[in-house]
């Protein structure tokens, strides 16, 4: 008899849930499982609306399992640790992020690469262990295993911590990686939005010139004026792109929409490094004359591991780094998803799950 | 006024294609006087490098006729400047694809004046003082010091030309990307003039070599003769298959236009594709394998002239020369038709000195 995701475990919890490819979203009476010896049970306060949640809960990708309660952008307080955990006690702040799941021994997860484990759990939309598929933190309480749970410090206002969970991570990784982090360097970020305004002020905590690239005009201003961007290039303006060819150490490549990477490539100075974050489903033009006449490359990355995510959390704890977020109530959420197609947000909604998601306890 | 060929006091002669026939034929034209910082050299050999095929019929569009090909030259010094203390008379020396760069930017003082903006290729390119560039079908050839080669002793002249290009081509992105730990897999993909130099290089290194290819007769070859570890067939789906996520690397030298994603496929956690083939149109870049594997795709183009040397003495350190099949200067234009089908094993290579007669 299959269960009902009610009866799956014995700790009732509540949340909102797509039902199918639609993606509208709904109340959701669903369980979490028993706080094992190395879990960590927290109340969720707020989940940031990530991008891939609108991917996931319309079935873009083909993989969705519903229902389907997405959210891995999720802050909260501990209520309860299992009898083997160290690192956490109860009223700790604490966050999850895309992951909450690995196999612990493959040489991933042994270089603290746990988002690359061919086995790694996501927070939601995949099978666990125990054959139930895991939901994420558009809900009220979480339990998660203590590795894949990072603290955050005081002084980072919960609301605004949220989105680092993914984006944050998303863009700090490669700028580091690709050793984009060097004060003086100069990078583009292609594209402002949920992981653009977190990689610019990634980028210039690190003390590199940013420069921000995007088909918007008038998003010159908040990339200048607010997140302090040093230059704007509107990638449609054949001019402004010319006189800029050449001038980049690295670019990070927030648009996951079908774009040219030819006039970004051209961009880069030799050696220079086109990263994407965004991910397109079909594939892009990639000219190659360009790349080997000028050695640069095109990479990818994702997300980051579990070593790194806490080190980020720190990192912006340090600067004082948050998104910018709309905080909206649980009902909101169908209208945000909506605004959210048309990129109408500035730069990421945060459920306030604490004050507006009814708990089921 | 149009400058014409014999421009230069030096008489010269060479093969030249005329138009994007590509069909060459006898060239008289001129090399300039040996100034204080030139070297003079009789050509001994020159490699026919697919470059010159594609320069020869225009592939790319900016071909400027006529045009001496060449650019993987083996000759003999026959005269120095004054201010030339590295070469004498007699030295027998290298040619490759650059002859002149800024010498004042920050690339060329970097020793990587292959990336100058203003590099000076050895043939289809202007000369600092606005006179054509011509290459190494022909008879002399004379070149700034800094950009001329020592050739090791104990290399073949004829069997050593095509590392002038090809060796160099597969040895510096081998070096810069970091394909040089011994262990590590490497795969090479494309079993030409260049593949088969990267596969001599990658064992020298001491790494496990895997071919990549779409013809099953290259097998044999690869593996028995080359000396790669092994041997995997593109349109072999349950091969391919089993080999996804093996490789830490992979020099691509296809320069047809071709798939790219099996490729990454291929690759390991945090894997490199060098692409080193120039295919005449865009390649389609799947997105998603990239983030999901933190792989990269990366170009590389040629090298420097130090690091030229540094492949020039790495390879006689370790014996490694191209396997070439040598060719009289009139067999050129079928050595052409042949290596438009990939007919050689791997490089035809001209014998200037015994061939080229006006």
């Amino acid at each position: 008899m299959v269960l009902t995701p009610e009866q799956e475990h014995p700790n009732k919890a509540f949340g909102w849930a797509a039902r199918d490819s639609s993606g509208v979203l709904s109340p959701l009476k669903f369980s979490r499982r028993k706080t094992g010896e190395k879990d960590v049970r927290f109340k969720v306060l707020y989940c940031g609306i990530c991008h891939s949640d609108l991917h996931m809960v319309k079935n873009e990708w083909g993989s969705s399992v519903y229902p389907l309660i997405p959210g891995h952008e999720i802050v909260g307080v501990v209520t309860e640790v299992g009898s083997k955990v160290q690192k956490f006690k109860v009223g700790d702040k604490v966050g999850v992020g895309c992951m909450v799941g690995s196999c612990h021994s493959c040489d991933s997860c042994n270089n603290h690469l746990e988002n690359y484990c061919p086995k790694m759990i996501l927070t939601y939309g995949t099978r666990n262990l125990d054959g139930t598929i895991t939901y994420g933190g558009y809900s009220d309480i979480m339990v998660a295993d203590e590795h894949f749970i990072v603290r955050i410090p005081d002084n980072l206002p919960l609301d605004g911590a949220a989105p680092l969970l993914c984006a944050g991570i998303t863009t700090y990784s490669p700028l580091r990686y690709f050793g984009l982090d060097k004060p003086g360097m100069h990078v583009g970020v292609v594209g402002l939005g949920g992981l653009g305004h977190l990689a610019v002020k990634f980028a210039k905590a690190m003390g590199v010139k940013v420069t921000v690239i995007s088909t918007s005009p008038n998003k010159k201003e908040e990339a200048i004026e607010h997140l302090h961007a040093d230059s704007f290039l509107v990638s449609r303006d054949q001019d402004q792109m010319q006189a800029a060819m050449g001038t980049l150490d690295g670019i990070i490549d927030t648009v996951s929409a079908l774009h040219p990477l030819l006039p970004l490539i051209g961009l880069l100075k030799s050696h220079g490094k086109l990263v994407m974050v965004g991910a397109p489903e079909k594939p892009l033009e990639l000219p190659v004359f360009p790349l080997l006449m000028g050695r640069k490359i095109v990479g990818g990355s994702c997300i980051g591991g579990m070593k790194e995510t806490q080190e980020m959390i720190d990192f912006s704890a340090k600067h004082k780094i948050t998104a910018d977020i709309e905080v909206i109530p649980i009902d909101y959420l169908n209208t945000a998803m909506e605004r959210l197609v048309k990129a109408d947000v500035r730069y990421r909604f945060v459920i306030d799950i604490g004050n507006t998601l009814i708990s089921s306890s | 006024m149009a400058i014409s060929p014999e421009e230069h006091p030096q008489k010269a002669f060479g093969w030249a294609a005329r138009d994007s026939s590509g069909i060459l034929s006898p060239f008289r034209f001129s090399r300039r006087e040996n100034a204080d910082d030139d070297v003079t050299i009789k050509v001994l050999y020159c490699g026919v490098c697919h470059s010159d095929l594609h320069f020869a019929k225009n592939d790319w569009g900016f071909t400027n006729y006529p045009v001496v090909p060449g650019h993987e030259i083996v000759g003999v010094v026959t005269k120095t400047g004054n201010n030339v203390d590295k070469f004498k008379v007699g030295d027998r020396v290298g040619v490759g694809v650059i002859v002149g760069s800024c010498m004042k930017c920050e690339t060329c003082q970097q020793d990587l004046e292959n990336y100058c903006p203003r590099t000076i290729f050895t043939y289809n390119s202007h000369y600092h003082d606005q006179t054509k560039t011509y290459g190494g079908y022909s008879d002399i050839i004379v070149v700034h010091h800094r950009y001329v080669l020592r050739f090791p002793d104990n290399l073949a002249p004829d069997a050593g030309a095509p590392l002038l290009c090809a060796g160099i081509t597969v040895y510096s992105p081998m070096k810069y990307y970091g394909m040089t730990e011994p262990g590590k897999h490497l795969g090479v993909a494309g079993l030409g003039g260049l593949g088969h130099i990267a596969v001599k290089i990658g064992k020298a290194f001491g790494l496990k070599v895997t071919v990549i290819s779409s013809s099953p007769a290259k097998e044999d070859e690869a593996t028995r003769r080359l000396g790669a570890d092994s041997f995997l067939l593109l349109s072999d789906p349950a091969k391919l298959k089993g080999a996804m996520g093996t490789m830490d690397y992979i020099i691509d030298t296809v320069s047809a236009v071709h798939a790219l994603a099996p490729l990454i496929g291929l690759l390991k956690l945090n894997g490199k594709l060098v692409t080193v083939g120039l295919p005449n149109k865009p390649l389609e870049l799947p997105i998603f394998p990239l983030v999901l594997g933190r792989k990269l795709v990366g170009g590389s183009d040629i090298g420097g002239v130090k690091e030229t040397q540094e492949m020039l003495d790495f390879c006689a350190k370790h014996n490694i020369t191209s396997d070439i099949e040598l060719i009289h200067m009139d067999y050129i234009n079928t050595a052409m038709e042949r290596l438009a089908k990939s007919d050689v094993r791997y490089r035809f290579v001209i014998d200037v000195a015994s061939s080229l007669t006006q």
